[in-house]
């Protein structure tokens, strides 16, 4: 039995291309470099300035000045880049990220994301998201559908959104939904989940076209 | 040719109310030795400008800590509780800025730019009071250039001219704060002779150094 993050993983890392850079976003979004498919050769970036990290170190091996955004200790790969933060944010804001992956609070009709604070309550700093929404080529929302028996897919953002911009995907446990023109369209379904209970689970209107296919999360784990 | 100087030196030139850029990212490349002092000599009132306020006990965390700040401009505060705090309390005025932008109204600030121009924010509370210009259709952001009185670097190697290296991910915020500050204060890991460092290698050229922290006696 594979729990929801781990189902939210498996189906955003086959949005991975070959050759491309990413950038995941803290949390949940890290699990999506566990199951890179084989054959896909992807380009991770860290905003606080690198590309092509790698697996934490052995304890007591680590170097103290190679960190991930989320302050955790990281490796090089061969062929990684170090750099600083002015050039980390021109690659993200100058079109050079092919994707990035971020978690959600809230996602709306117009596939406007809110995931940076909740006023009265969390107000940690917008970090590098409004950045990533606003400059990555394809913005995936890597979430849970509901939080505390609530839908995350929304009408209307009720919490202060991230960018204006529309974000390329949503993934949940429960279903890939992608914003468009005319509404969510509903794009598939996790294995065991009908159409039904998407709905009953989404606080937004879903646009329903035919049969909607069950979602692959066939790929294996590459790492730990 | 640096004469080099104590962290206890460079924060007694650093005066209460002052503006402090710091390198740093969740304390990785901060210029502890400095932060030290700073909070050994009770420095009051300063308004920092870095990327996080790291986390208790830990980089620019230990001056929120020992009530040396009274504004940050920053982009994440989550890590730090304190902040978090003394912003409810309202000991400390905090000005949250996207990550990418900051960088950027530093660079601007010490590239002798008028500001920056950013998708980045548009229809979002950080775009509240500012200009929105339209540029070939699509909506800017117009950010201002940012300075301060002192920019607090942290650097791997610096050679006597003040010539800097960094490494990996702590150079982070250090190179291009190093242009946006009225006085500059690198703290090396390692001070080696002039000709040490290739001139290929050299990240923030010493010209824009003022004072190089010498190594601990």
């Amino acid at each position: 039995m594979i729990d929801a993050k781990e189902i939210i993983a498996r189906r955003v890392a086959l949005e991975l291309r070959d050759r491309t850079l990413v950038n995941l976003g803290i949390g949940l979004p890290t699990l999506v470099a566990c199951y890179v498919p084989a054959g896909i050769s992807v380009a991770f970036q860290s905003e606080n300035g690198i590309i092509g990290f790698g697996e934490p170190p052995p304890d007591g091996m680590e170097d103290p000045h190679l960190t991930d955004a989320g302050g955790g200790f990281i490796s090089a790969l061969p062929g990684a880049a170090a750099f600083d933060s002015a050039t980390s944010f021109a690659l993200i804001r100058g079109g050079h990220l092919d994707m990035t992956v971020l978690g959600g609070l809230q996602v709306d009709s117009s596939g406007r994301l809110a995931n940076w604070m909740v006023p009265g309550k969390i107000v940690p700093g917008m970090g590098g998201a409004m950045d990533l929404v606003a400059g990555a080529k394809r913005v995936v929302v890597a979430m849970q559908h509901t939080a505390k028996g609530q839908p995350k897919i929304v009408e209307k953002l009720t919490l202060p959104p991230t960018s204006a911009r529309r974000v390329s995907l949503i993934v949940t446990e429960l279903a890939v939904i992608e914003p468009t023109d005319e509404g969510l369209a509903l794009r598939e379904r996790a294995p065991g989940v009908s159409v039904e209970t998407v709905v009953a689970s989404t606080g937004a209107k879903l646009l329903l076209d035919g049969d909607t296919p069950t979602m692959s999360i066939e790929c294996e784990r590459v790492a730990a | 040719m640096q004469e080099g100087i104590s962290a206890e030196r460079a924060a007694a030139m650093i005066p209460d109310g002052a503006s402090v850029m710091f390198g740093g990212f969740l304390g990785v490349g901060s210029p502890e030795r400095v932060i030290d002092a700073l909070v050994a000599r009770g420095a009051r009132g300063l308004t920092l400008i870095c990327n996080d306020t790291a986390s208790p006990g830990i980089g620019v965390g230990k001056l929120i800590e020992a009530g040396c700040v009274t504004c940050v401009k920053a982009s994440h505060i989550g890590t730090n509780p304190i902040t978090q705090k003394k912003m409810i309390s309202g000991e400390i005025d905090v000005e949250l800025v996207p990550q990418g932008t900051l960088a950027e109204r530093i660079r601007a600030g010490g590239s002798g730019l008028g500001g920056v121009l950013t998708r980045t924010g548009v229809g979002t509370v950080v775009s509240e009071g500012k200009q929105v210009l339209e540029i070939d259709g699509e909506s800017f952001l117009l950010e201002m250039p940012l300075r301060a009185d002192f920019a607090l670097l942290r650097a791997h190697e610096a050679d006597h001219f003040g010539n800097l290296t960094y490494r990996l991910t702590a150079a982070n915020f250090n190179p291009v704060m190093a242009f946006a500050a009225d006085c500059v204060i690198a703290e090396p890991d390692e001070i080696v002779p002039v000709g040490v460092i290739p001139p290929d290698a050299v990240r923030t050229p010493g010209v824009l150094v003022h004072h190089l922290v010498r190594r601990r006696q």
